[in-house]
């Protein structure tokens, strides 16, 4: 409109004139007062005026003058206005003031940019100087933000204290505010964080910490859970209401520090409430919260873990007391002993694996636990030997009675082998279990099938060198029918005859595999002689080099005994059978006469006759009537005997062998021991003592413990024979001798 | 070559020989021979003073009279360092090399002057380097036959008391006490002996706070320590 060259330059005094009314007018506008708005004219004049005077020749050229201006108008306007109406108000009504002189000063600023933009484009561009946005906003944080921020903060955190015990407040002024403290950090946090955020977290945590000293006092374990992760819950929505994202992280931490973290303890051992009576009430629910908030924490769940692993030893420790208590004169019922450890153990595991979402820390929490009270003695039974009894008895059972379906069998085997797995032990248990095996293959009826799925799974689990005897002996029962069938065979092809109408089965067991039975040299009956040799006869034919050893103490015979009632059939054991034998051509014998004619140790034959002249059937009669076998008692058959059944089986009762099971391992364990440190020190040739007796107990650690005491004893046993010697200048280090 | 005429055995025998001629083979410079030859007349005058005439060497009776011309008990302990000079190597017995070899160290040629040299041997022998050695000496010459690598609790007993007595008497007595009563070792190995000697040298007494069972110590030692421990409380 008007041309851009005025005649006479603009004097800075008359241009500031025009400048002011322009001012004037434009804070009444943006203040709401009642004001017409600038018509476009007068906008683009107040913009002309400030590029004629920059562009006007020297000494009117006025940017420098006019840039100071603009900051004095915006200083004026913060100290003179703002701030004063700012002053004046409180609480709530400051913050609103606050509020809305910042938009309004936004907008001043704005405006104000426009009219001057020319500085922008050429003054400011050339001298590198601050913006004329970034002027305004310098003088509204220098004149009004520092002189009122702290004011503003204690009354946002009041506000934020009154929503927390549970008022309502404007959270969308809270969230302006806030704002208005971002900003004012001008590019970075710096001014909303000291300004604001630190005080907030000081003040939180005063306030979790309170509410967590009058929770954990009143409340229960599960109501303080919900009312922590309810107070969490809250906290975020708070920050995504009107907190900066930034705070969030800060302000989880806080929280969960004074209502998870400090209390932990008290909380998690609760009387009546805590982790403990959790688990024992089955409180699934409470038990998964309880994963939920520990497991957001940093290793937060340890104590958790730690209160899980005491809770699931206490409970093993008191199956184990239980079962010491029930144990009437030393005889244990692992049977239910077992089973109840087994279903201890499945119920943790479900805790594991649903509430603990299966977590590694709570399946070591639970390994641990049971590794401790799955080795205590219970009445002097190891477990490794009541874990052997139970798997017997389950499947002496299992023989008999066909109708438990295979699915039963098979998981009670698997939780056989999880439980081994706990057992430090194993070689121990793999003894008791041979010799138990061994009964059971050569005495009454067993399963194939089962037999070798347990084994077929310890195996999977611990090695093939675990099982491998085992393993011969069921495959020796199998070689042994076929063995079987081929004598029978033999004797009907051969006219040797069948021997004297006594049917016989042998057995042949590959040494080694079994375990180790005494020989005797019984003499046998004339009847059975014969099938000795004849079978002797035929196996010499089918193999050569082989020498057989016969273990007369294992077999078993069918006798009819003829007595004067009524004749019965005896099912014994050979030695049995050979002492009744000898009654066929004498009525009387005395024991002296018995040990010269079988031949059988003493032991052994008390152990006969007590079964047949003392225990529940009294074939033989004894003289004297005493309760014990004496080596001057005498005997005589006894054709008085009588009983309702026609068939009898007379059990010779085992020997206790438990002491020499224990004895057996120890000396393998030895042996274990001295291969082992010989395998280290010949690949590591120089090591000190305290590494050699680590890796020593690492490398035995899968079939047992070694006590330390004899692995120190072994190592100098291999020193005194020349595999070891100690370093002359270290003598807590030792070499290999080559 | 020196014919052998010993009818006894000893372990690593060595011919020696009877005859009175002295066929050591020590290599000697000529001019020196004569001088040399004229002290070993001396040493083996002394030798076969207490020598046993018929088996050629000295034995226990032997050293019994030289004993009591010394003036010492013949459980001194400074026979057995006699003994350790010489390197002999059977107990109970000193041959005619083992003989010239001490007398010729310790520059003696007369009981007289054996006598006055015993104790500077003495002084000489617990300084620690030749001390150690000692011990373990003192132990190989206990052992009767070349096979044996262990002696019997009994005879340790005496042994500790003889070579460790003066300097440890406390840890010599309460151990000895402990071997008397504990059933697990009927025999000590040079092994247990040397960690003995160890545990005087290195650890404090009674109160043992440096000892540790994480250690390398002997099992026999960490039993003592143990027992001790039970002791003590």
């Amino acid at each position: 409109m008007s041309s851009s060259q005025s005649r006479e330059p603009i004097t800075i005094e008359d241009g500031f004139k025009l400048i002011d009314a322009a001012v004037t007018k434009l804070t009444r506008i943006i203040e709401g007062k009642p004001e017409p708005p600038f018509l476009p004219e007068e906008y683009i004049g107040n913009y002309t005026i400030v590029y004629n005077m920059c562009i006007q020749k020297p000494p009117h050229d006025s940017s420098g003058p006019l840039y100071e201006k603009y900051g004095a108008i915006l200083q004026a306007y913060d100290k003179l206005t703002i701030l004063p109406s700012i002053m004046e108000k409180h609480d709530e009504y400051m913050l609103r003031e606050v509020s809305r002189w910042w938009e309004i000063n936004k907008i001043m600023v704005r405006w104000l940019s426009h009219f001057f933009y020319y500085l922008d484009r050429y003054y400011i561009a050339r001298n590198g100087i601050p913006s004329l946005t970034v002027v305004g906003m310098t003088c509204f944080r220098d004149h009004v933000y520092e002189k009122v921020h702290f004011n503003v903060k204690q009354v946002v955190i009041a506000l934020i204290h009154k929503e927390r015990e549970g008022q309502q407040i404007d959270r969308a002024l809270l969230k302006n505010v806030l704002d208005l403290f971002v900003q004012n950090g001008m590019g970075n946090m710096e001014r909303y964080e000291k300004d604001f955020e630190d005080f907030f977290l000081t003040e939180t945590n005063s306030y979790y910490s309170r509410k967590a000293s009058s929770w954990i006092q009143e409340d229960s374990c599960p109501e303080y859970m919900i009312k922590a992760e309810e107070s969490l819950k809250k906290e975020k929505e708070r920050v995504s209401h009107y907190l900066h994202s930034d705070t969030e992280p800060k302000l989880v931490a806080n929280v969960q520090t004074n209502l998870l973290v400090l209390v932990a303890k008290q909380l998690l051992e609760k009387e009546n409430s805590g982790c403990s009576a959790l688990l024992r009430d089955d409180k699934t629910d409470d038990l998964s919260r309880m994963y939920r908030l520990y497991h957001a924490i940093p290793q937060g769940l340890e104590p958790v873990a730690v209160a899980f692993r005491l809770h699931v030893t206490a409970e093993g420790n008191s199956l184990i007391k239980q079962a010491e208590d029930a144990a009437t004169s030393g005889i244990v019922e692992e049977q239910v002993l077992v089973r109840k450890i087994i279903d201890l153990h499945d119920k943790y595991m479900a805790y594991v694996t649903d509430c603990f979402q299966n977590h590694t820390l709570f399946h070591k929490s639970l390994k641990e636990a049971f590794e401790i009270f799955c080795n205590k003695k219970v009445a002097g039974s190891s477990s490794a030997e009541m874990l052997a009894t139970f798997c017997d008895n389950v499947f002496k059972k299992a023989a008999n009675d066909k109708s438990n379906d295979d699915s039963t069998i098979e998981s009670t085997i698997d939780n056989v082998v999880k439980l081994l797995d706990y057992i430090s032990d194993k070689d121990l248990f793999a003894e008791f279990y041979r010799k138990k095996l061994a009964r059971r293959l050569l005495f009454g009826k067993f399963s194939d099938d089962h037999e070798r799925s347990i084994l077929t799974k310890l195996k999977g689990q611990f090695g093939g060198q675990f099982t491998s005897k085992m393993e011969g002996m069921v495959t020796d029962m199998q070689l042994g029918k076929d063995q079987q069938t081929g004598f029978e065979e033999y004797l009907k092809n051969a006219n040797t005859g069948k021997p004297k109408g006594v049917d016989f089965t042998v057995t042949v067991l590959t040494t080694g595999f079994w375990p180790s039975y005494k020989t005797s040299d019984l003499n046998l009956p004339l009847e059975m002689v014969n099938c000795i040799e004849s079978f002797k006869a035929y196996y010499e034919i089918k193999t050569k080099h082989r020498r057989l050893m016969w273990i007369y103490s294992l077999g078993n015979c069918n006798l009819t005994a003829r007595f004067d009632a009524k004749p019965i059939e005896l099912i014994v054991s050979t030695y049995q059978a050979a002492v009744l034998c000898a009654f066929n051509h004498t009525e009387r014998l005395t024991y002296q006469e018995l040990i010269d004619q079988l031949n059988l140790s003493h032991e052994d034959l008390v152990r006969v006759l007590h079964s047949l002249s003392c225990a529940k059937y009294k074939f033989l009669k004894k003289e004297p009537a005493s309760k014990t076998i004496s080596k001057t008692d005498s005997f005589e058959f006894n054709s008085k005997f009588t009983d309702k059944m026609r068939r009898i089986k007379v059990p010779l009762p085992p020997v206790d062998d438990r002491k020499k099971v224990v004895e057996d391992v120890d000396k393998d364990r030895r042996y274990a021991i001295d291969a082992s440190l010989v395998r280290i020190m010949k690949s590591r040739k120089v090591l000190p003592h305290q590494q050699l007796v680590s890796e020593c107990v690492e490398q035995l650690s899968r079939m047992f413990k070694p006590d330390i005491k004899m692995i120190k004893k072994r190592i100098e046993d291999l020193i005194t024979r020349d595999y070891l010697e100690r370093d002359t200048e270290n003598p807590n280090t030792f070499k290999y001798v080559a | 070559m020196p014919r052998t005429a010993s009818k006894t055995t000893k372990k690593r025998s060595k011919p020696y020989t009877v005859t009175s001629s002295d066929t050591d083979p020590v290599p000697s410079a000529s001019s020196k021979t004569k001088k040399s030859s004229k002290e070993n007349d001396e040493k083996y005058k002394l030798f076969n003073k207490y020598a046993n005439t018929s088996s050629g060497v000295i034995d226990p009776e032997g050293i019994e009279k030289l004993c009591s011309k010394l003036k010492v008990s013949h459980t001194d302990i400074k026979i057995l360092m006699l003994a350790w000079k010489m390197k002999s190597e059977r107990q109970g017995y000193f041959t005619k090399a083992e003989w010239r070899r001490a007398l010729k160290a310790l520059k003696v040629d007369t009981t007289k002057k054996l006598k006055k040299a015993l104790p500077e041997l003495e002084e000489q022998v617990r300084k620690p380097l030749n001390f150690a050695d000692f011990y373990a000496y003192a132990f190989r010459y206990c052992l009767t036959d070349e096979r044996q690598n262990c002696i019997d609790i009994e005879t340790i007993c005496q042994l500790l008391d003889m070579v460790l007595g003066s300097t440890f008497r406390d840890q010599v007595d309460h151990f000895v006490d402990y071997l008397k009563i504990q059933n697990d070792y009927k025999v000590i190995t040079m092994d247990q002996w040397m960690g003995f000697y160890r545990f005087c040298n290195e650890i404090s007494f009674p109160d043992m706070t440096n000892y540790s069972l994480e250690l390398a110590w002997p099992l026999i030692l960490d039993n003592f320590f143990e027992w001790m421990r039970e002791k003590q409380a």
